[in-house]
């Protein structure tokens, strides 16, 4: 029986091949966006923790000294000869080809077996770290970023992107650092040792740094992209919906003639669930592939944001585990099973003399689209309460949430509401009809619609979020990169004469010297600024106190970062304790865009009088008309300095806003397959409904309507539907960016960015979407001008 | 021949159609002629070519072969768009579905017609409510109500234009006797006192008996 | 004894020369101070590193007797392996191995140490040997504190010495093989120990006899030889008897050693003289070890058999090997230690 039934159940999508190529098509669409974004999420994460066992000692704890200073060699000596079993590190950068790499310094004698660095060693590598000029171990990648270090280029598989693993001596000798940069300890400890405080009083102990470190910097680029990725999920949902929804409808027949016959409705219902089970996983497996193609030509960019803003490395390559193709399948059958879930109810509850006559799907009642209105209000109180109540990223995010989904529940109820306020002002009996009409067919179309929607005003918010980042963002850096030319010493000697040598010939010169501490509890850069009216010319403070810049001249006071400012909710007035036991009064906030940081600036004699630890090596110069080049040669003849070593100020804005770009890219190319997607489900929407409107438009036709002049309506209507909808997308993008704007990076990244409204974007969006809707109302009208009279003539004289 | 057709509000002459794929034609010389304010009832089996007949003369299905004149226009060498103009201003049908437009309500399905023809008056259509006895029914839509409402409906539809010639395929097909009977003297009436020629397809005998004329249809044939 | 140089050269190669065995080690003596026949040992000096030399060690075991009755042993040494010739001491590299024999059981400990920094080393006067915490210190070498400790157990001895420092082969010039490689080596096997061990259980106050072997070096071993089975026996009538028998990968053995009377009078011997026979196999880790055996010396009518306390007494350091007290029974009577390197897992080729 089973075997009789299913080949009746499947050759529904014999005879319908489209709608079949629309169920797959949205499910692997779905399915593609959703596991792409899952795919780059992973390699991402995975590289984190990679970077952060290796840096960090993974699950072993070390001891630091205060502000990050280096440990003496004594010191270690001395906690190693009190019977603690600790191991030096010096973790440092060095060039590489393509910016710098980050070098860790072992001692391979005492590194801690339980160290992630140990693991990536084995026995056959101690003879050539420990060498005379020993051996660098990289993965092939990043190993092949080091051609300056020929033949000592070890490739090792396993060990973490962007790292150099060497022995300590050479660690010291191409960083220069003296010292240690801290102290693993190992997690088996013999049995008798003198208390740390009096081996090492100095230290403290640091727990283990884990992935989350990196992972919390991070975490708000990938829940961007998690977020897209639902959304597109979401969008393609809309779209299996409809599609199985239809099928359902138009099976109501056979359905009810198997149930006659016999067939119980569990059966039919089981039989139902397996057919959509094959299709999923078709669709799952297709999604899939779909998926693999999407991470793998957007990882690369997602590498270099990472690599750019966060100095975390990401390799630009996937690999991917078994988990990830199956998580991918289950996500295309739970998709398919949310989606399908109301028809196969349906099914279940049909009554086997239920009327064959089609209750045309689309149409629900008025009391579905108010019932959704309902649900839109639930949403939008839940993010007003997130908004109030919750803080946090994730309050963020709801609020987001459900100001979208709100704003799509609502959609078919505004349009509603929209279209018969048209229809009220309709002069003739066509245009009473076309609205009507419209307003009839909204149902079916409403999940097209809220798709779209969705996808408009993700744009819009997001579109809108990067323009304003970007036109404050390069604002900004003309503001704050005062100087002309940036130049670094190799040591502090040499930045002592470089700065008197510059003093001769430049109109100003601004060093640029910073230590780090730990400010409430988080470490932060503190950084020197020089007396110099540039400054009070151009730096853009967000608050101050009066006087500011001649407090700061007269070295009384402190300016603090928006980020910091923030995070401790500090503002001009207040007192800062600052590491050494020093108190000052915040002067002035300014914003300081694209710092993971903390950061405060104290008056320059402040700082070294302070911290005479901080390296003098980094100046800015303000160089006058024209004669930074003249400069640059001048300082390679008398220091012989590298060229990466000077960096003038358009090289580092271009730079600056390079990383910008790419970190929005993958914002941009998300942007634009959601919108596709949407398009999709216009396209499938309208061509599921044309084959519904024959009976509705017949008559039309017998009264004296060309099937051409009927079809230019079709096609208007799709156009009208989708200008609405656009237009009403626009205020929730704005409220989208907004948000993006003023809660969700203030929660990410620490600053408020100020919003632009950008009406050309919206005007290219708003043709794209028409365009959009045109082209996927174009097909079903050429096909309702072409359909033959006897197809429409067929609704008159059968019963259906 | 056109001369002597000229006082004919419909002329068919050797209507001959064929669908595809069927051994004879559905269609097969059909010849006759309606005048302005005659009632014709067209009979036959269930697959003898009635409806086939009225689509070709409403212009919804071209002939193969033969001419069909309405008020000396012939259908048969206009385009698509002005077969539509026709049907918009000189053509009421009536079909056995109703056909109503679900969106609109029974006021605007009932002017629509009209309206499309430019010909819509208000007094008029006030009138037409109260004779179909719709004057209660105005302001609700189509699915509120009973199938004999709605045929009347599809009735006024078809003849608050002022067509020339009103066509029904069997418009008591879906209703009870009494209710068909009650539609089937609206439309007489409404010919009658409109002056409109009336082609109505039916196998009900009783309601051929209330037409001027009877013309039997067998294999496509005229008997 | 080359034993320790063995595990700990290795320790510093690639695997790659393990699997080669030792050929090549004695080309790579280029550069390093070769060890002289002509060469006399000036103590305290001597006890000092000498660092122009490749490899080096302060080597001390002891029997124990508990005052709970049982026997212990206990094992100390600290290698010095230079990474390159000149004796920098950048490029040295310090290892301290540490064990302890009880009754329930052997356990170990090692640490590495980068020379130059002060982790580790050793100076002669006063004299100091130390690799992190463990330590062996005193006025001069005949008077020492020595220490040590794992993760759950410790020991701390006082070593006195009431005889002389005793040199080996031909006036401390120590020949290893008819191809001529040597060391300079001496030893003092006349320490009274008393202290105490500290193990999971609590304190033991223990007491007893230790030795010290002191070897430099620049060629340890020829391509040929496999490994070694070394005793260090104290003979209850007050001789004491070092001997060691390098296995050759053709199965043949050269056996030395050295007869020495109870004022420290040393007497080399011949090789071949001594004899080491193998009566009982044991496996350990994998291994077949013997654990047993028959040692004869017909010049000094000596027949005796040669017993482990435990049978594993495994060191489980980067290079394992196999070291731990021994009971001797037959002609004479006594106790002492028992070193054996080079036997590989019987997955691998001997």
């Amino acid at each position: 029986m089973i075997r009789t039934v299913l080949s009746a159940l499947l050759s529904h999508w014999r005879r319908r091949p489209f709608q079949l190529v629309t169920l797959i098509l949205g499910l692997a669409l779905a399915t593609a966006l959703w596991s792409g974004v899952q795919a780059i999420n992973a390699e991402a994460r995975k590289s984190y923790a990679a970077a952060a066992d290796v840096l960090g000692g993974g699950g072993v704890s070390a001891l630091t000294a205060p502000a990050a200073a280096p440990i003496p060699v004594e010191t270690y000596v001395a906690l190693r000869r009190a019977g603690w079993l600790v191991s030096p590190v010096i973790d440092g950068w060095i060039e590489g080809d393509r910016g710098r790499v980050r070098l860790l310094g072992v001692d391979p004698f005492t590194l801690p077996e339980a160290s992630p660095a140990a693991g990536s060693l084995d026995t056959d590598d101690l003879a050539g770290l420990v060498a005379a000029g020993g051996d660098m171990l990289a993965d092939p990648v990043t190993a092949g970023r080091l051609s300056a270090f020929g033949d000592r280029v070890v490739p090792r598989e396993g060990l973490a992107s962007g790292l150099v693993l060497t022995d300590l001596t050479v660690a010291a000798e191409l960083t220069g650092q003296q010292g240690y940069s801290r102290l693993l300890i190992d997690p088996v400890q013999p049995l008798r040792q003198a208390p740390l405080d009096e081996a090492a009083p100095d230290l403290a102990l640091s727990e283990p740094q884990t992935a989350d470190d990196l992972g919390r910097l991070t975490d708000s680029f990938h829940l961007n992209l998690t977020a897209f990725g639902l959304l597109s999920f979401a969008v393609g949902l809309f779209i299996v919906n409809g599609a199985v929804g239809l099928a359902f409808e138009q099976r109501r027949s056979v359905f009810r003639t198997l149930r006659a016959l016999g067939v119980p409705a569990g059966t039919l219902v089981g039989l139902l669930t397996i057919e959509l089970l094959i299709f999923a996983v078709i669709a799952g497996a297709i999604g899939i592939l779909l998926g693999y193609i999407i991470a793998a030509s957007l990882l690369p960019d997602v590498a270099a944001t990472l690599r750019g803003l966060y100095d975390a490395s990401v390799e630009g390559t996937l690999t991917l585990s078994p988990a990830w193709w199956l998580s991918g399948l289950v996500i295309a059958c739970l998709g398919t099973a949310l989606a399908a879930a109301g028809g196969l109810l349906r099914v279940a509850r049909m009554p086997p003399l239920a009327p064959a006559r089609p209750r045309a799907w689309a149409m629900v009642s008025g009391r579905a689209i108010r019932s959704q209105l309902l649900l839109a209000g639930l949403c939008l109180a839940l993010a007003c309460l997130a908004l109030v109540a919750g803080g946090g990223l994730a309050g963020g995010f709801v609020l987001l949430g459900g100001v979208l989904l709100a704003a799509a529940l609502a959609l078919p109820a505004v349009l509603s509401g929209l279209v018969a306020l048209a229809g009220r002002s309709a002069r003739t009996a066509l245009s009473e009809w076309f609205w009507a009409d419209t307003r009839q067919q909204l149902p079916g179309l409403s999940l097209a619609l809220m798709a779209l929607m969705l996808a408009l005003s993700a744009n819009i918010g997001v579109g809108t979020m990067v323009s304003s980042f970007r036109q404050t963002f390069t604002g900004w850096l003309d503001q704050r990169l005062v100087s002309d030319l940036y130049v670094s010493a190799r040591d502090d000697a040499e930045g002592g004469r470089l700065r008197t040598f510059l003093e001769a010939r430049a109109e100003g010169v601004l060093p640029i010297w910073n230590t780090e501490g730990d400010i409430l509890g988080a470490p932060t850069e503190i950084y020197g600024m020089a007396d110099h009216p540039i400054y009070a010319r151009t730096w853009p403070l967000l608050a101050s106190l009066p006087e500011t810049w001649a407090r700061m001249g007269r070295g009384g006071g402190v300016l603090v970062n928006e980020q910091l400012a923030r995070r401790e909710d500090l503002s001009p007035g207040d007192l800062l304790d600052l590491p050494g036991g020093f108190r000052d009064e915040i002067l002035g906030v300014y914003s300081d865009y694209g710092n993971p940081l903390g950061q405060v600036v104290i008056p320059l004699q402040v700082l070294t009088d302070r911290y005479p630890e901080a390296e003098r090596t980094d100046f800015g110069v303000l160089v006058g008309d024209g004669g930074t080049d003249d400069l640059r040669r001048a300082l390679e003849g008398e220091f012989g300095l590298p060229a990466d070593a000077m960096t003038d100020q358009a090289a580092l804005k271009a730079f600056s806003l390079s990383i910008f770009e790419r970190t929005f890219a993958v914002t941009g190319a998300l942007n634009v397959l959601t919108l596709g997607v949407a398009g999709v489900a216009i396209l499938t929407s309208l061509l599921t409904l044309a084959s519904m409107r024959l009976p509705q438009l017949a008559p039309l036709w017998a009264l004296g309507l060309t099937r051409g002049r009927l079809a230019r309506i079709e096609f208007l209507r799709a156009l009208v539907l989708a200008a609405l909808t656009f237009v009403l997308s626009v205020p929730v993008g704005l409220g989208l960016a907004w948000i993006l704007l003023a809660v969700i990076n203030v929660e990410a990244f620490g600053w408020r960015l100020p919003m632009f409204v950008y009406p050309l974007q919206w005007l290219w969006l708003g043709l794209l979407s028409l365009a959009a809707a045109a082209l996927a109302g174009l097909w079903p009208a050429v096909q309702l001008a072409r359909r033959p009279p006897a197809d429409l003539i067929r609704v008159f004289t059968h019963e259906r | 021949m056109q001369a002597n057709l000229r006082h004919m509000l419909l002329a068919v002459r050797d209507l001959v159609k064929r669908f595809p794929g069927a051994e004879r034609p559905v269609l097969d010389g059909i010849s006759l002629d309606v005048e302005g304010g005659e009632i014709v009832a067209l009979t036959g089996e269930s697959g003898s070519g009635k409806s086939t007949l009225l689509h070709v003369v409403a212009g919804l299905e071209p002939a193969d072969i033969g001419h069909v004149l309405i008020d000396g226009q012939d259908l048969t060498e206009m385009d698509d768009r002005g077969r539509a103009a026709l049907r918009r201003s000189d053509i009421g049908i009536v079909f056995q579905q109703f056909n109503l437009i679900p969106s609109l309500s029974v006021a605007r399905n009932l002017a629509f017609q009209a309206r499309l023809a430019g010909r819509a008056e208000e007094a008029q259509l006030d009138a037409l409510a109260l004779r179909l006895g719709l004057t209660d029914h105005l302001a609700k839509y189509p699915e509120e109500l009973s199938g004999g409402q709605q045929q009347r409906v599809a009735i006024g539809r078809a003849v608050a234009g002022g067509p020339r010639l009103l066509m029904a395929d069997e418009p008591t097909g879906n209703l009870d006797e009494a209710t068909g009977d009650t539609v089937m003297d609206l439309l007489v009436s409404l010919a009658r006192t409109e002056g409109t020629a009336l082609l109505v397809a039916t196998h009900s005998q009783r309601l051929a008996a209330r037409a001027d004329r009877r013309l039997h249809l067998s294999r496509g044939r005229l008997a | 004894m080359n034993a320790r140089a063995f595990a700990f050269v290795l320790s510093l190669l690639p695997l790659a020369g393990f699997a080669q065995g030792f050929a090549g080690l004695g080309s790579d003596a280029d550069g390093y101070a070769l060890p002289d026949p002509a060469t006399r040992f000036v103590f305290p000096e001597d006890h000092g590193p000498h660092p122009d030399f490749r490899i080096e060690w302060w080597y001390v075991t002891a029997t124990l007797d508990g005052a709970d009755g049982e026997t212990y042993g206990v094992q100390w040494t600290l290698f010095r392996n230079a990474l390159a010739p000149g004796g920098d001491p950048d490029r040295q590299v310090w290892m301290g191995h540490a064990a302890l024999s009880t009754p329930d059981g052997h356990v170990s400990a090692e640490r590495l140490a980068r020379g130059g920094i002060g982790q580790a080393g050793v100076e002669a006067e006063p004299f100091e040997a130390w690799i992190d915490e463990w330590r062996m210190a005193g006025p001069t070498l005949s008077e020492v504190t020595l220490t040590a400790q794992g993760a759950d157990w410790a020991y701390d001895l006082g070593l006195d010495a009431d005889g002389p420092f005793v040199p080996q082969g031909v006036e401390g010039f120590s020949v290893k093989s008819e191809a001529g490689q040597a060391s300079h080596y001496y030893l003092q096997p006349f320490y009274d120990v008393t202290g105490t061990i500290t193990l999971p259980s609590g304190p033991v106050e223990v007491s007893g006899e230790a030795w010290l072997d002191r070897e430099w070096s620049s060629q340890p071993l020829t391509g040929s030889q496999t490994g070694w089975d070394w005793i260090s026996l104290h003979l209850d009538d007050g001789h004491r008897l070092m001997g060691y028998r390098l296995r050759e990968a053709d199965g043949g053995a050269y056996t030395v050693g050295t007869w020495i009377a109870p004022d420290g009078t040393p007497d080399p011997l011949e090789p071949g003289e001594l004899t080491m026979t193998p009566l009982r196999i044991a496996e350990v880790e994998g291994r077949e070890v013997p654990v047993d055996w028959q040692i004869t010396l017909p010049e000094r009518d000596l027949d005796i058999r040669v017993e482990a306390l435990r049978d594993d007494s495994w060191m489980r350091t980067r290079i394992p090997y196999w070291e731990g007290p021994v009971a001797v029974t037959g002609t004479h009577e006594g106790r002492g230690y028992l070193e054996m390197s080079g036997y590989a897992p019987p997955r691998q080729d001997d």
